[in-house]
């Protein structure tokens, strides 16, 4: 049986869920291998193994893996690269900047954003914002693919007893190095794996409204918050809430689009939701055209009417 | 320090494209076509560091059909020096692009290049990553802001759970996220002072680059369309039906 190694998305003690539906699209094409790289990541690697469909669980514990930089990261994989067939990860901000560099050094066409495996060549992947899907073939020996987490179940936490083995692949990187991050706090679910999202857009007017009128929503369902592209170019929320062509692609069980109008950058990023509802007080907005729901009327008196309706 | 900006040439955002009624790809022809919007927050990313005296020149770059032409106007109508188009009727796929690039890097000698993250149309997401691999430059990709200070540039990233910041020894690899800047509207002298810039044309080949692609695209199809719903007529309404029709709540 072929070989498949997966990069995994962890926080250093767990498993990021997007990885979980990696490792669902890897199982499809052979044995899975998993990486996990970092610093400290005992508990992630642990938790990899723990992964129904992992074979094995690689791990590269050292600082020159601390932040996922993309330069030492990509020359740890193009070493471990011999023996597999495929090259996958989650098409996660470290997905996706990680794993076009690993291709271009093993001198392939990277496959980004893959959201159907038809055969161990063959892959289906959105184009135009999702207006259509091509279906393409790779000519390259090794394939490296991104991985359209909303589109495989992620492959459960649960089931797996993958053996553990440390690797230690010397790597130098003189060019990039970390200088800090601002990560947004959130006691609410991620946004690519909460059952529900609720976002908000030009709309809602500025991040109060967000704070006073959304979020309490979001906590009664536990839901997700999100946002359009324009409610982050405005500054109402943090660009990580971005949801669409350009930001995060989402596919929970339920969407709430409130005060968005729909454009096509930002249904691409949730059109796949099973079930969406949409709030908006023009009745023409696109965003209806998707909606199983649709409730025509001003946000700023329907969004206090549901937060007392759900109780 | 001389930049290099390349700039691609994709079916205008505002366009819903159609896919052909025989699957063979989608509809282009009379579509209306622009620069990708990734590159023009890269080309503006460039006039003004050229505008704050960190930068001497800007090399716009495109590659494709001979129409890319346009694109490089409107780059150096926004404040590009001058422009290289590598003609091809060759599908260009990332790695032939970031191949490519990588030649004209080795004859321009840019200190750094700032590209879209994102092409809208292929949606790939991968050149500007590829040309740094190809190059072994550190990349900065996602950029939302960008400052230069000597041999260093120090870049903010927008990743899944905010901001990251990294600082990368130059020469290296900018690609741009859509916080970046806002780019501006050339006006019209500048798009005439355009008209006489110069633009050199080149071939694959000249650049020793066999372009053809790794990926054959075998169809493409209508993604499923979702059912049109309905609309209720209050809150008390939608809640009964998202508790008891949809069962999601
Ligand atoms: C390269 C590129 C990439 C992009 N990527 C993305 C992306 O990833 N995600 C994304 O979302 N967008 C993206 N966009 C932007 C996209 O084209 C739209 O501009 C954006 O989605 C619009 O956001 P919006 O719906 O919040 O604002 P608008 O289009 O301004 O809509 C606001 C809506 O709120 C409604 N409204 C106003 N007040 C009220 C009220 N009191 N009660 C009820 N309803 C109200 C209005 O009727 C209107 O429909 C991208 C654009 C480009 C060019
Ligand atoms: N044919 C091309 N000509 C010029 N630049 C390109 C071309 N293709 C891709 N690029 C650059 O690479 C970026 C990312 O494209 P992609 O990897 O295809 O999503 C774009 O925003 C452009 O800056």
């Amino acid at each position: 049986m072929t070989l498949v190694l997966v990069l995994l998305d962890h926080d250093g003690k767990s498993v990021k869920q997007p990885a979980r539906s990696a490792i669902a699209a890897a199982a499809k094409l052979g044995e899975v291998v998993a990486l996990v790289a970092g610093e400290g990541v005992g508990e992630a690697a642990k938790a990899a193994a723990a992964i129904k469909g992992v074979a094995k669980v690689l791990v590269a514990d050292h600082a020159a893996f601390a932040h996922a930089l993309a330069e030492p990261l990509a020359a740890l994989i193009v070493k471990l690269a011999d023996g597999y067939s495929h090259i996958l990860s989650a098409s996660t901000a470290t997905g996706k900047n990680v794993m076009p560099r690993v291709a271009a050094l093993l001198d392939a066409q990277p496959i980004s954003d893959i959201a159907a495996v038809i055969d161990a060549d063959t892959f289906i992947r959105p184009i135009y914002a999702g207006n259509a899907m091509a279906t393409v073939k790779s000519s390259d020996t090794k394939k490296v693919i991104t991985v359209r987490a909303a589109s495989f179940d992620p492959a459960p936490e649960e089931g797996g007893l993958a053996a553990i083995e440390a690797i230690s692949v010397p790597i130098e990187n003189a060019t990039s190095k970390f200088v800090g991050a601002e990560l947004s706090k959130s006691e609410r679910p991620e946004l690519t794996a909460a059952k529900i999202v609720i976002s908000g857009g030009r709309g809602m007017q500025n991040g109060e409204n967000f704070g006073k009128l959304l979020e309490p929503i979001a906590d009664r369902l536990h839901a997700a918050v999100g946002a359009s592209r324009a409610a982050v170019d405005a500054g109402f929320v943090p660009n990580d809430y971005q949801v669409g062509q350009t930001g995060k692609i989402v596919a929970p069980d339920l969407y709430v689009a409130v005060g968005i109008s729909g454009a096509i950058q930002h249904l691409a990023g949730m059109k796949d939701s099973k079930v969406i509802v949409a709030i908006n007080k023009d009745e023409e907005a696109p965003i209806f055209q998707v909606a199983d729901y649709g409730l025509v009327g001003d946000l700023f008196q329907i969004l206090p009417e549901l937060q007392k309706e759900l109780g | 320090m001389k930049l290099l900006v390349p700039v691609k040439r994709v079916v205008d955002f505002n366009v819903k494209v159609r896919v052909k009624s025989d699957g063979t790809g989608v509809e282009t022809a009379g579509v209306k076509m622009s620069m990708n919007p990734f590159d023009e927050i890269a080309v503006e990313e460039a006039v003004r560091l050229k505008e704050k005296g960190l930068a001497t020149e800007i090399v716009a770059v495109s590659m494709g059909v001979a129409s890319c032409q346009e694109t490089i106007r409107t780059a150096l109508a926004m404040g590009a020096d001058r422009g290289i188009l590598v003609e091809t009727d060759v599908e260009l796929q990332p790695l032939a692009v970031a191949k490519l690039l990588k030649a004209l890097v080795e004859k321009e000698q840019p200190r750094l290049v700032i590209m879209g993250k994102q092409a809208i149309d292929d949606d790939m997401n991968a050149t500007g990553q590829m040309l740094a691999a190809l190059l072994g430059w550190p990349q900065g990709t996602f950029a939302s802001k960008v400052v230069i200070e000597g041999d260093t540039a120090t870049v903010t990233r927008e990743i899944d759970g905010g901001l990251e910041t990294v600082a990368l020894t130059l020469p290296a690899v900018v690609t741009t996220d859509l916080r970046l800047n806002e780019p501006r509207y050339a006006s019209l002298p500048n798009i005439m002072k355009a008209r006489k810039k110069p633009i050199e044309t080149i071939r694959p080949a000249d650049l020793g680059v066999d372009p053809a692609p790794r990926l054959t695209l075998v169809s493409v199809a209508e993604p499923p369309k979702r059912k049109a719903g309905i609309k209720v007529k209050s809150v008390q309404e939608l809640v009964e039906k998202l508790r008891n029709e949809a069962k999601v709540i």
